[in-house]
């Protein structure tokens, strides 16, 4: 079982790293979205400081969702996510490593390249430690739920637009303790709570949506 | 058992169901009139003023019913999505979809109602309270279900994925609920909550309940003619359509 | 080797009842047929007869409207281990990624499908399909053609007992046409299963049963 996981996981990876340009657009959409915020609110250090753990989930948090559109849309048009519900392999499960994959690619880079943005926010160093932490813990709750949309929109005219209005309310928890957790260390308290949350939420999500996503390809391929 | 069970499959019917949800709606209808009517009469005429915020709380009874039905139609029409997509009822998927659009608006009024209530009592139209953010995102909720429902062409296909996410939806209104709740005490939130009534009178906890009522009665009235276009529709080539479209004619 | 040794040995494949739709449209209803090891069908009809929602139900990959389709006394869709585990599907899609060489492609699929991937068979069957020489391109080279090759070298090569090919002839000369022709025969001497449409005749030796849609 784990070799036809692993075969599939290094599959996406291999494929990911001959077109490495639709990651870094990712990486570059999130950058460029961070760096705009201070043009729409002005310079000020301690204001943009403030604003900085909501600026970036929320970048974080669209760039995100701008990807999962390629999750399993090229894998529907060429026929291979077909052949993926003819695999002897439960198809959750196959989701689940297509969905760790696209977190590797695209939302593995975001937590690395956050402390660079975070820096340029006027974050101090446990901030940025925080930051990092809870993007670790946050992205892959955001790639796990938006799997869902992603394979609910397979086909569909403007499935990239319809992904947003499906997926962004669902958002709103990681990103309530996301953006909370690094707010409550910049406030000196203590992020312990928000962290514990973020985890449990995450594990709840890592065996419950695989099922949902597995569904939602299956009508949408029916 | 058997009979029972004959019983059931005679309601799932479409056809029986045409019928008797026809025969049902005008009456749905008239309770809502009446008892609205009259919650609006005890509610703006008998009530008294509130204490503290003075005539402005009355759109409370609006804004309660209407949130009320807003986050239980949400669930109702989750739970109609499962048992159309686990035991293939068409019945429950046509009722799924008819609930919907009147989910939706209950909760939009809810809002509206909220945002009303909310220049009177803190001077601002919109306060990102808990309970209005958590109705925000039900909203979203909504909207994103009649999207996607509409985005599909095959009328199968879109029932089975709007059902998914109908249920993922249900499983998240919690999860929601709670981080926003969670989120507006840490960030030290408005001091009056929208549907804190201070104190709640008989009077007013009376009118309350008819407003409900009559919520629930609209709801109904509506979602069971919204169901029978529905069933029409999709039932337009079998042969008690035409023959009840040429008896109403 | 046949099928025996896997212990599928003698599993009819059964439709029972089946009903198909597409859109409001009804394609076919009460169709029932039973294949068993080593019976060829085809499938014929005209376009839009549901040929092709025909070989998805038999896969497993739609649901029916109506009736059940039996592997043995099992469902297809609650095999254990998958409907996989028992046939391989070519559908109107090659299911080929472009980025990757046509090798790659095959020995991908063979460990997703649990197997052991086998280079040298790999190479050969490609060999066999007029591909030599062209196994290290990414297949976005490739034509039509040599692309519906590679898909069928996938599906040979994965021996499953089963095979469903929807129009496998589509855009092949006729030298591969020979080729698949005698797999066909080979997997049916083995007391494989085949489901099949084509718009051309095939000539195959073997117990071939024909089917008409619509």
């Amino acid at each position: 079982m784990f070799r036809s996981l692993f075969a599939l996981l290094r599959r996406d990876l291999t494929l990911a790293l001959r077109r490495p340009q639709d990651a870094l657009t990712v990486v570059g959409f999130f950058v460029v979205v961070v760096a705009l915020f201070p043009l729409g609110i002005g310079p000020d250090p301690e204001f943009l400081r403030s604003l900085a753990p909501g600026v970036l989930w929320v970048a974080a948090l669209l760039a995100v969702m701008l990807s999962l559109e390629r999750l399993f849309s090229d894998d529907y048009r060429d026929g291979t996510l077909e052949q993926m519900l003819l695999v002897p392999e439960p198809l959750g499960l196959l989701v689940l490593t297509k969905t760790f994959a696209h977190w590797l690619i695209t939302g593995l880079p975001l937590v690395l390249i956050s402390p660079l943005l975070a820096v340029q926010l006027n974050l101090r160093a446990d901030e940025i430690v925080m930051l990092m932490l809870a993007l670790l813990l946050g992205t892959p709750i955001l790639s796990l739920i938006g799997s869902i949309g992603a394979a609910l929109t397979l086909g569909l005219r403007g499935g990239g637009v319809l992904i947003a209005l499906l997926i962004l309310p669902l958002y709103a928890p990681p990103l309530i303790l996301g953006a909370g957790a690094v707010d409550a260390v910049m406030h000196g308290a203590s992020a312990q709570a928000h962290l514990s949350l973020l985890g449990a939420m995450m594990v709840f999500a890592l065996f419950a949506t695989p099922w949902a996503t597995a569904a939602a390809v299956r009508i949408m391929l029916d | 058992m058997s009979e029972r069970s004959i019983q059931w499959f005679r309601f799932t019917a479409p056809a029986n169901f045409y019928d008797l949800a026809g025969r049902l709606v005008p009456w749905f209808a008239a309770l809502t009139v009446a008892l609205f009517a009259a919650g609006l009469y005890l509610g703006l005429v008998v009530a008294p003023p509130d204490y503290q915020q003075g005539d402005s709380y009355r759109i409370m009874y609006i804004h309660v019913p209407t949130a009320w039905m807003g986050m239980f139609l949400y669930v109702l029409m989750a739970i109609y999505a499962a048992i159309g997509l686990i035991w293939r009822i068409k019945m429950a998927e046509i009722m799924a979809k008819a609930i919907a659009p009147t989910g939706a608006l209950m909760t939009f009024f809810a809002l509206w109602t909220g945002a009303l209530w909310g220049r009177p009592t803190w001077g601002v139209f919109w306060v990102w309270d808990a309970r209005l953010t958590s109705m925000l995102i039900l909203l979203f909720l909504y909207l994103g279900y009649m999207a996607l429902h509409a985005a599909i062409d095959d009328r199968q296909r879109a029932s089975n994925a709007s059902a998914v996410l109908a249920m993922v939806g249900v499983v998240n209104v919690p999860i929601i609920y709670f981080s926003v709740q969670w989120w507006n005490t840490l960030h030290q939130g408005a001091s009056i909550t929208v549907t804190d009534a201070p104190t709640m009178a008989t009077i007013m906890f009376v009118t309350l309940l008819i407003m409900t009522l009559a919520a629930w009665m609209y709801s109904i009235a509506v979602v069971l003619a919204r169901a029978r276009i529905e069933v029409l529709e999709r039932e337009r080539k079998a042969s008690w359509v035409k023959e009840r479209l040429e008896a109403e004619t | 080797m046949t099928f025996e040794s896997s212990g599928l040995a003698d599993r009819k494949l059964r439709a029972v009842d089946l009903a198909a739709e597409r859109g409001e449209r009804r394609l076919f209803e009460h169709l029932h047929f039973s294949l068993s090891p080593g019976q060829l069908l085809q499938v014929s009809g005209r376009n839009g007869s549901g040929k092709t929602s025909l070989l998805r139900i038999l896969s497993g990959l739609s649901r029916a409207s109506e009736g059940d389709v039996f592997w043995g006394e099992e469902r297809i869709q609650s095999i254990d281990g998958g409907t996989g585990s028992c046939l391989g599907y070519l559908g109107h899609h090659n299911a080929l990624k472009e980025d990757l060489t046509a090798e790659e492609n095959i020995l991908i699929a063979v460990r997703l499908g649990g197997g052991s991937p086998d280079r040298d068979a790999a190479l050969s069957m490609l060999e066999r399909l007029g591909l030599a020489g062209y196994e290290d391109l990414p297949t976005r080279f490739l034509s039509q053609g040599q692309k519906r090759r590679v898909a069928l070298a996938r599906l040979l090569l994965q021996r499953r007992p089963l095979m469903i090919l929807d129009e496998p002839y589509a855009a092949l000369d006729v030298q591969v046409i020979d080729v698949l022709r005698s797999s066909i025969e080979g997997h049916l001497a083995q007391r494989g299963m085949i489901v099949i449409t084509t718009h051309q005749a095939v000539d195959i030796d073997g117990d071939c049963h024909s089917l008409h849609l619509g």
